[in-house]
């Protein structure tokens, strides 16, 4: 498996090297040569006016799972019998999906004592719930929630199967995808169907978030992915909904070599970033910890929580639970206020599918303007109080 | 207790800048680092040496230059370190990357534990260990950021959820990907240094390992990258001007107006 360059048609133009996002391509005496650094990704390929570089084809092993595995699942997250929104944002994702390759979309639910959610799922779109009802599924363990859902997945042969990138998902999605040996594709962002080739293209950021890049499988079965909360538009909601239950068996012998002890309810850690409508976000240009002040000041006006960045958090002003960015949470509110935020590739990462961005800080040039629906100029200590005395005024 | 940390070689994307004109990478001087949540994963190893014994090896797959985070390891006290490199495995994803590295541990005759960061920053799946954990047929627990009981045969660990954290019993052998909770890095030691210098990192190619060349790199994978492109800019853009009084309510105004914020509630 190689990139092939045609040193009779390479030009050296340069092109493939411009568009190359992993620096694999370099020019040498004119000419273009590879590096280790190629991942075989074909940016390249695409790019050259000569048509000098191929991608040798590759003798992939046989496998017949396409023609076999038909309908969408949505894996339904539950703890304490909770769901949390990304499960209705995917069942509505899913609906999409499911018509557009003319199948049912189903639900898998996994707990103890679960049942209620079931006809929850059903008024989300489900066509059918599978459901585990079992005591050893009363806590979420990764060992025992992946036998479960394998086996579903080698009986009912989904051909997709979506889930949350959230902290149960990222953990159990990998291994079930290992255990069913097929592709998995983590945190995307959009989703849509190649109905010619019954594809599920997936395209989620790369790179630290400064690439896009769409991901197929083309022959394994189911299709996975994980999809990162609020990016999603949930679907219709029609209580009464009716719909098929199916009743999954346990995996006969089932032993676990994980035991969950305790469930620990942080509430340090709750703050529910993620979950919120609105967040306002305070950076190192607050100045100092009392600057937290205002930013709270300004969350509680607009019923939002508070964010931070990690220069923020690194400098002690506030606990690493309200982190934003690579390191912290991935947000998408209908709201983020940056205050003194300057905006690095990383906290960008973590918070530019928002959908209206304003940011406040005093430099002109800081990045976070790039992505910002509203910015002002200015020094927040003079902005945010005359946001806040307007609303108050608005608000009578 | 034998416990083998798995290490990447990455672009420090931390020094990536955008270029405010053209919204594309700035490459210039992008060197290659350990992935920064390997460290706490190296860290996480060293602490459990410290306190259980027993033997503390890395494993990483890449180019050969990625030697060097083999031996940026070995700068930190760890014993023995393998790198399995090998052009076959161009293009792998993390099925083919488990693949290797299934094999990697295996040739480094086992572990008892198995440590990796939560995730890479170049990918940023965070699906490599878990993975790994289901191809050895052992356990996991994702996001581990703190220990409560150390033993020869189980670990009592806690796992960071998105409200709180669990505290999880892991029957060894098992596999762990870890946070930063679990302790900040310690510098390289000196005498860490000196032998990290003379070190000669032993490599293995997949004929060595005994994987076929159809099992790792593109050959290998399920997925398939079939387009990248650059990020999508921000659709509207306003600047807001005048004093921060004028600019302050502005944009209030504008945020009501487009019912972002509703007034009633």
């Amino acid at each position: 498996m190689a990139l092939i360059i045609d040193k009779g048609l390479c030009t050296g133009c340069g092109s493939c090297v411009d568009e190359c996002p992993f620096e694999a391509l370099e020019l040498h005496d004119d000419t273009a040569q590879v590096n280790d650094k190629c991942t075989l990704c074909g940016a390249c390929v695409d790019v050259c006016p000569e048509e000098a570089i191929t991608l040798e084809e590759v003798e992939r092993k046989e496998d017949d799972r396409a023609a076999s595995h038909r309908g969408v699942w949505v894996f339904a997250e539950q703890r304490g019998g909770v769901m949390p929104e990304v499960v209705a944002e995917l069942m509505g994702q899913g609906r999409r999906l499911a018509d557009d390759l003319g199948v049912g979309l189903s639900a898998v639910l996994l707990g103890a004592g679960v049942e209620g959610l079931a006809s929850e799922l059903m008024a989300l779109g489900a066509d059918a719930v599978y459901l585990a009802d079992h005591a050893s599924l009363e806590l979420f363990n990764d060992d025992v929630y992946c036998q479960v859902i394998a086996q579903a997945v080698k009986e009912h042969k989904p051909e997709v199967l979506l889930a949350g990138a959230t902290s149960i998902g990222r953990s159990l999605i990998p291994r079930v995808a290992t255990a069913a040996a097929t592709g998995l594709t983590a945190d995307c962002t959009g989703l849509a169907i190649d109905k010619e080739r019954r594809l599920l293209l997936q395209t989620r950021p790369a790179f630290g978030g400064n690439i896009m890049a769409t991901i197929i499988c083309p022959a394994a079965r189911p299709q996975m992915a994980t999809v990162r909360p609020r990016v999603m538009k949930k679907g219709p909601y029609e209580p009464g909904r009716q719909a098929e239950l199916v009743r999954l068996a346990m995996p006969a012998g089932l032993a676990s070599s994980t035991q969950v002890l305790e469930v620990v309810e942080d509430l340090a850690e709750k703050i529910n970033l993620t979950g919120a409508e609105v967040i306002v976000c305070g950076g190192r240009g607050l100045g100092g910890p009392e600057g937290f002040d205002l930013v709270r000041k300004l969350a509680d006006a607009l019923g939002g929580v508070v964010g931070a960045t990690r220069g923020a958090v690194d400098s002690g002003w506030i606990g690493h639970a309200h982190q934003v960015g690579q390191t912290g949470r991935t947000v998408a509110p209908k709201l983020y206020v940056a205050l003194g935020v300057s905006g690095a590739v990383q906290h960008l990462v973590g918070m530019q599918s928002s959908d209206h961005i304003l940011a406040v800080n005093t430099d002109p040039n800081a990045p976070i303007f790039k992505v910002a629906t509203y910015g002002i100029v200015g020094d927040l200590y003079e902005v945010v109080p005359a946001m806040l005395s307007r609303l108050e005024a608005l608000r009578g | 207790m034998k416990i083998i940390v798995c290490i990447k070689q990455v672009p420090d994307t931390a020094n990536v800048k955008l270029d405010p004109e053209t919204h594309t990478l700035k490459r210039e001087g992008v060197e290659s680092i350990i992935n920064p949540f390997d460290l706490f994963a190296l860290e996480a190893g060293l602490r459990l040496r410290e306190q259980a014994g027993g033997e503390l090896h890395v494993l990483s797959m890449g180019p050969p230059q990625a030697a060097q985070v083999i031996k940026d390891a070995i700068g930190f006290g760890v014993d023995e370190g393998l790198l399995l490199s090998d052009r076959a495995f161009a293009g792998s994803d993390t099925w083919a990357t488990t693949a290797a590295l299934a094999a990697g541990v295996k040739a480094m005759g086992g572990a008892d534990l198995i440590i990796c960061g939560k995730q890479a920053v170049d990918g940023d799946t965070a699906q490599v260990g878990p993975g790994l954990a289901m191809r050895l047929g052992i356990p996991h627990v994702a996001f581990v950021k703190g220990f409560r009981e150390i033993a020869d045969s189980s670990l009592v660990v806690e796992r960071q959820m998105d409200e709180g954290f669990d505290v999880v019993k892991l029957h060894l052998p098992g596999l762990i990907t870890v946070v930063r909770e679990v302790g900040e890095p310690r510098p390289p030691s000196l005498k860490g240094k000196m032998r990290a210098k003379k070190y000669e990192v032993p490599l293995k190619g997949a004929d060595e390992l005994g994987l076929d060349q159809a099992e790792v790199g593109l050959a290998g994978s399920f997925t398939q990258v079939v387009e990248v492109f650059p990020p999508p800019s921000a659709g509207e853009h306003e600047m807001l001007e005048g004093a921060p009084e004028v600019a302050g309510a502005a944009v209030i105004d504008r945020l009501v107006q487009a019912q972002v914020i509703m007034l009633g509630s």
